[in-house]
């Protein structure tokens, strides 16, 4: 990022744009995983007398992720980009599907895998999809129904089961 | 035993009905995958690998291989009609097999496809099946110390080739092998980051990872992505779809070209069939007579990267097969899958399993037919699958992608894994981390760590011993080449387009 750039859009405008960028952001990360990895690896044998420990390779994979990352950093910052505004309507519908994927695998130990199915089938259907409820309910049912015939039926694919004993 | 008794074994393994069953399975399935956006082999290959555990390792290679190969088939439909590729493959496809499409020669465009995709596939297999016995031979001599060496000249390569950052994807690859040491550590039995969960101490199965930075993360992606395009009209009857005498005959050295270049950047660990494609499209461009004409509906442009993105299939399979290392996402969860059935890929599958291996190459010849006749007379019927909505399609694919990891060990923790990984997988395509630098470092790392460790006790600590014999010197010197040619400012250039432009 040139000089001009950096003091047209003014000290406080580019930290925010430095913390807010997806780089630096996920280097950080990496940077802090890299550093536990080190610090677990580095309390277990790092050599032995049949040869290399179980603490050798990660801690030298862990001192590269550092390495790495804070070179990603640093490498971001010094051509910091425009801020780019994400299309946060796209990435807040697939958060919301991955939320309620989240709960349904939640829910399948109590529910058992067809109920739990089915209620994710409907919600996207419904909220992510927007079509009718009718529409929603009919696919949830068939789809959950098509999953017992292939899975456990046909194939004796065990699912998890629930409350309802299916 | 020799290439041609081999093969000859090969065909009685492939022509035995069941295994003619599971090549036609695979086949269909590949089909639909890469005609299906938003859908890869890669994700359907981790989603079926538990439906796989009880079947016989040959019928089982060979229905993942055909899905693999299939779906490279399937894609350039959606790319013809849709202009939005079914499979990375076929990115490259899109710019001429659309614009064909819009010129009212759709069917010549997906006939020129199709047979393109058969003359170059069909070359792919026959190099392989000439190339691999002498690979095998020489990947004998190696120990230790040059399957480590091995190992770090794929993964250099991989990480150069897939994606525009090499830091990001070093990030990745590290983030794979973290991952893979999950676990107890099998040479002193010591408890690696399982964070005091007894579950984690077996380590984390394959198929959740994959099927989580897979298949959930490319429905999110898509969620995310929402796009949505009109398909045009698919002509109807074989006759429609034949191409004239003049576009084959425009087409002879495209076949050529789409058929070498396709099997040497397929041997590449990393490059992958996007590349190939775009590499076998820009030769194509640079000795065509008429150049200012591509992009705007020539056949060469349709011939070139369909036939390289098939003829890469069998490029792919050499180093798999015969050194047991993969060289991208798909061909990462086959070795997996062979591990599981207990096959051991590598120099000594030829002799140890000669039913998969031979097996496997003459399923590839078969498949190839059955393909070419899914994929002329059968298209108009496939396009169909383009008006599934997606609304039924991705929930569908979510529950397989439970079913999947449940089935892996009947534990709901397997499924708790799978939610986050799906969430890494998503974030990693929002950030723009390639994700096959991820599996290959988790399917590798074990295997890597070994090695090395291997190395290192034999040489009683002396790391000497990784340049001593010419072959890992060579091997290491090309690994640290690699990684360092990104500071050439015009080979960076060149390669970020060549990612860039082919997806």
């Amino acid at each position: 990022m040139t000089t001009e750039f950096r003091q047209r859009r003014g000290r406080g405008r580019v930290t925010k744009d430095i913390l807010r960028n997806g780089d630096v952001l996920s280097a950080a990360a990496l940077a802090a995983l890299g550093v536990y990895v080190f610090a677990e690896a580095w309390s277990w044998p790092y050599y032995n007398e049949d040869g290399p420990g179980p603490g050798f390779f990660p801690v030298w994979y862990g001192v590269v992720m550092v390495v790495l990352s804070l070179a990603l950093i640093a490498m971001t910052i010094a051509k910091l980009p425009r801020a780019e505004t994400p299309d946060w309507q796209g990435i807040s519908r697939a958060l919301i599907t991955w939320a309620a994927f989240a709960i349904s695998a939640a829910l399948m130990g109590w529910l058992g895998f067809l109920v739990s199915f089915a209620l994710l089938t409907f919600f996207m259907i419904t909220y992510v999809f927007r079509q009718p409820a009718v529409t929603a309910g009919v696919a949830a049912v068939i789809a959950a129904a098509a999953f017992y015939l292939v899975f456990p039926f046909a194939l004796s694919v065990p699912l998890p089961t629930g409350v309802f004993g299916f | 035993m020799d290439v041609l008794n081999g093969l000859l074994h090969g065909f009685a393994v492939a022509l035995q009905p069941t295994n003619l069953f599971w090549c036609f399975v695979g086949c269909f399935l590949g089909t639909v995958v890469g005609i299906l956006p938003g859908l890869g082999p890669a994700a359907t290959i981790a989603l079926l690998l538990p439906l796989t555990f009880k079947m016989d390792p040959a019928g089982g290679i060979i229905m993942l291989a055909g899905i693999y190969y299939g779906a490279k088939y399937g894609g350039s439909t959606t790319s013809i009609l849709l202009n939005i590729p079914g499979e990375s493959s076929s990115v490259v496809t899109c710019i001429d097999g659309h614009a064909m499409a819009k010129n009212g020669r759709a069917g010549p465009a997906l006939g020129i496809a199709a047979i393109a995709s058969f003359v170059a596939g069909t070359f792919g297999i026959l190099a392989l099946t000439l190339l691999a016995p002498p690979v095998a031979s020489f990947a004998l001599q190696f120990s230790s110390p040059e399957y480590f060496a091995l190992m770090c000249l794929g993964l250099a390569l991989v990480v150069l080739l897939s994606g525009p950052s090499l830091i990001k994807g070093l990030m990745s690859l590290f983030l794979g092998l973290w991952l893979t040491s999950i676990g107890t550590d099998l040479f002193s039995a010591q408890a690696r980051f399982v964070f005091g969960q007894s579950e984690l101490l077996g380590g984390m199965d394959f198929v959740v990872v994959a099927i989580g930075v897979f298949a959930i993360a490319e429905v999110l992606a898509s969620i995310d992505g929402g796009e949505k395009a009109r398909m045009l009209p698919v002509p109807k009857g074989v006759r429609n779809l034949l191409p004239s005498w003049e576009e084959l005959k425009a087409c002879r050295f495209a076949f050529i070209n789409g058929s070498v270049t396709g099997f040497i950047i397929g041997v590449l660990p990393g490059a992958g069939s996007a590349i190939s494609s775009f590499i076998a499209y820009g030769i194509e461009k640079a000795f065509s007579k008429h150049p200012e004409k591509f992009g705007h509906g020539v056949p060469e442009g349709v011939a070139a990267p369909e036939g390289a993105n098939n003829s890469d299939s069998g490029g792919a399979l050499v180093p798999l097969l015969t050194l047991g290392i993969p060289g991208g996402g798909t061909t990462a969860i086959m070795l997996s899958a062979l591990v599981l059935w207990g096959v051991r890929p590598g120099p000594l599958l030829m002799t140890e399993s000669p039913d998969v291996f031979w097996g496997l190459v003459a399923s590839m010849y078969i498949g190839n037919v059955v393909l070419l006749i899914l994929n002329l007379p059968m298209v108009p019927v496939f396009a169909q699958i383009l008006r599934m909505p997606v609304h039924v399609l991705f929930p569908v694919i979510l529950g397989i992608s439970l079913v999947g990891a449940y089935g892996v060990g009947g534990r709901l923790f397997d499924v708790g894994l799978l939610v986050g990984f799906g969430l890494l997988g998503y974030t990693m395509v929002k950030l723009k981390y390639p994700t096959a630098p991820l599996i290959l470092g988790f399917v590798l790392g074990d295997a890597m760590e070994r090695a090395l460790r291997q190395s290192l006790t034999m040489s009683q600590g002396d790391l000497g011993i990784l340049v001593r014999g010419w072959i890992s010197a060579t091997m290491l010197a090309c690994a640290v080449l690699i990684l360092l040619l990104p500071l050439l400012g015009r080979f960076n250039k060149a390669r970020v387009q060549a990612i860039a432009e082919g997806g």
